[in-house]
């Protein structure tokens, strides 16, 4: 049994992270404040190759395993939660399901843009009707001729209003549950295809969130990706994935908030002396460190058995849910361990605290998770 | 143009270090390239874009310092010769300057020797003026600000010194020791390091370059080191009380007749 990172996986955990405290934590605090996209860090990131990482070369990706992808989301977390949404989305909603189902042409014709970070690519599933029950989309998709027409709403599309290409779920079979939904390759700026403001939320600020509406947006019938009524599995392989990337970034934000809380914990001083050396500090310190250490295992381990190419589904749920509620844990504890201080804007805990909230949500809720999980453990009942 | 960087791998500079028995504790040190060779390196990367040439490392150290050298590599170094046989390593500044000249001896035709102005562990800032010495070359040293013309084989670099600068101007190939400033080096690419693995990474060791056991390493050192001591224990801060006037005064006092700063 090995535990250890590779040299390729050490090399780039060392250059995203002294890439990431150098360049991007910096303004971390200013893009929350203002909740603006932080576009200088994509491009900076875009330079640097992370964009397109775990995508072969032959489509302008980097050739990086998913592990090392997975190490450059938690690396970039660390740093600045809107930046890791954003990177982690690009790369596994937005490029994974043109790589893993798109024809050869539509590779072609999107990836080399969006691993090169020219252009965002973004995910297109949840409607204002269908969260968890995502195979109750309401989109439809209707053939005519040689176009498909798409009307419908959606929700909480990541990056979806300033994306080069949202990959929409529709159903272009009413009549057939979850086999009657496709994917469909939707470029920004078609006509009826028109995005929302960006929501206002929480955290993730620098990350543009918005509702997308599809009022008879044409397209032509080369866009759909794959086959009709793939859609719904196509969704489920691109979340196991996604979810390792969500379960990364919870496991860098977990990795900030206690950096900050031991940092502040040896520097604070009550009754004389600093609060690291009372056993209430410690016990909170130990317990995040403990759990931030299983939390990182269990990434890498999914991570890993991706790249061993096994079936990993169970695996990434247990990685997401474990390191989303841990990164909640580690946020509560920095927190308390701050005490008025951590309640306070100008120490970055309450920000981290606020951008963590969403991993026990986003691609798949933390009931989601155990639902995935308890279907995989017990089997067919 | 043709360059070779030497490059040191230096524990990281947010290191606690430890000294026990005389020595210092290596355990649970993270290991960095030398702050102030990335500056050399970059600076080579750069006239390289603009001259067209190769960019070699050399770097003297233990095996370990395999990673510190692959970050070289895939900030865009060409490739490496690394002095990583036993007999090499713990030497002083003489001994090591030695290797490295009887490496770079071997290693043909060159316009300029790259070196950080020190490394930040042992702080000698002496193995690129030494290197420069034993190979016979001119050296300039601490530069900030560089230029090369490599048509007329010359440069021309700005170096701060107490007060002001100093330009100084020096046939190639020299030896230049890089200065905080001299420019921003680069982060390594992701591309950067998957090639890093693929390019020519040769160990050398003593038959390769042409020296004796006797004459590299700690017993070619000139120098013995007799002790390491950590540095002595900050005594805590002093509050001053009393009004500001009066406290002000006890300060001046304090810092004249007692600390003797001012």
């Amino acid at each position: 049994m090995d535990f250890e990172l590779n040299e390729e996986q050490r090399l780039v955990r060392d250059m995203v992270r002294d890439f990431a405290e150098k360049e991007i934590a910096p303004s971390a605090a200013a893009v929350d404040k203002a909740a603006e996209f932080p576009a200088e860090n994509i491009r900076k990131m875009a330079d640097l190759g992370l964009m397109g990482l775990p995508y072969p070369e032959e489509y302008g990706g980097g050739g990086g395993d998913y592990s090392s992808y997975a190490i450059a989301v938690e690396e970039i977390a660390r740093a600045c939660g809107s930046t890791a949404l954003i990177y982690a989305a690009h790369v596994s909603l937005g490029c994974g399901p043109i790589y893993n189902f798109g024809t050869e042409q539509q590779r072609q014709t999107w990836l080399p843009r969006l691993c090169s970070g020219e252009g965002l690519g973004a995910f297109g599933l949840t409607e204002p009707e269908a969260g968890s029950d995502a195979g109750s989309t309401r989109t439809t998709a209707v053939r005519d001729g040689d176009h498909y027409v798409l009307n419908g709403s959606k929700m909480w599309i990541t990056s979806g209003a300033i994306a080069d290409v949202v990959t929409c779920t529709a159903k272009t079979d009413p009549g057939a549950g979850t086999g009657g939904i496709s994917c469909f390759l939707v470029p920004g700026g078609t006509p009826g295809f028109v995005p929302g403001k960006n929501e206002p939320k929480m955290g993730l600020k620098g990350s543009i969130t918005s509702a997308l509406s599809l009022e008879n947006c044409r397209l032509p019938a080369d866009h759909l990706l794959g086959e009709e009524g793939e859609g719904f599995k196509q969704m489920l392989i691109t979340l196991d994935a996604g979810r390792i990337s969500i379960g990364a970034m919870a496991l860098g934000l977990a990795q900030a908030a206690f950096e900050e809380a031991t940092r502040y914990s040896k520097e604070r001083v009550q009754f004389g002396e600093p609060i690291a050396k009372f056993q209430a500090i410690q016990w909170m310190i130990a317990d995040m460190a403990t759990e931030i250490d299983a939390a990182r295992l269990m990434i890498y381990r999914a991570a890993a058995m991706k790249d061993a190419g096994v079936r990993f589904t169970k695996q990434a749920a247990m990685a997401k849910l474990f390191a989303s509620e841990v990164a909640e844990r580690a946020a509560f504890k920095a927190i308390q361990i701050h005490g008025g201080y951590g309640y306070s804007q100008e120490y970055p805990v309450e920000r981290i605290y606020r951008d963590q909230r969403l991993c026990t949500i986003g691609e798949g809720t933390s009931e989601i998770q155990r639902l995935v999980i308890a279907r995989q453990v017990l089997g067919k009942l | 143009m043709n360059s070779i960087v030497c490059l040191k791998e230096v524990p990281d500079t947010e290191a606690r270090i430890e000294v026990r028995d005389g020595k210092v504790v290596e355990e649970g040190i993270q290991y960095v390239v030398n702050p102030y060779d990335e500056f050399a390196l970059e600076e080579a990367l750069k006239w390289q874009e603009q001259n067209g040439g190769k960019v070699t490392l050399v770097s003297l150290g233990p095996e370990r310092a395999r990673e510190s050298i692959l970050k070289g590599l895939a900030m865009g170094a060409d490739e490496v010769y690394h002095l990583s046989a036993e007999a090499f390593q713990n030497g002083d500044s003489y001994a090591t300057a030695k290797a490295l000249a009887a490496a770079i001896s071997k290693l043909g035709e060159y316009d300029a020797i790259f070196c950080g102005r020190q490394a930040v562990d042992d702080d000698n800032a002496a193995v690129g003026i030494m290197l420069a010495e034993i190979l016979d070359l001119p050296h300039v040293s601490v530069v900030s600000r560089l230029e090369i013309d490599i048509d007329a084989k010359s440069a021309k670099a700005r170096r701060d010194i107490e007060g002001g600068q100093e330009v100084v101007e020096l046939p190639l190939p020299a030896v230049i020791t890089a200065q905080k400033g001299l420019n921003e080096p680069r982060y390594p690419s992701f591309r950067g390091i998957r090639q890093a693995r693929q390019k020519p990474f040769v160990q050398w060791g003593l038959e390769d370059v042409g020296l004796a056991a006797d004459e590299v390493g700690a017993a070619g050192s000139k120098l013995e080191i007799v002790a390491v001591l950590p540095p002595p224990e900050r005594p805590a801060g002093r509050i001053i009380e009393g009004e500001p006037d009066e406290a002000a005064r006890k300060v001046v006092h304090l810092l004249r007749d007692e600390a003797k700063v001012i």
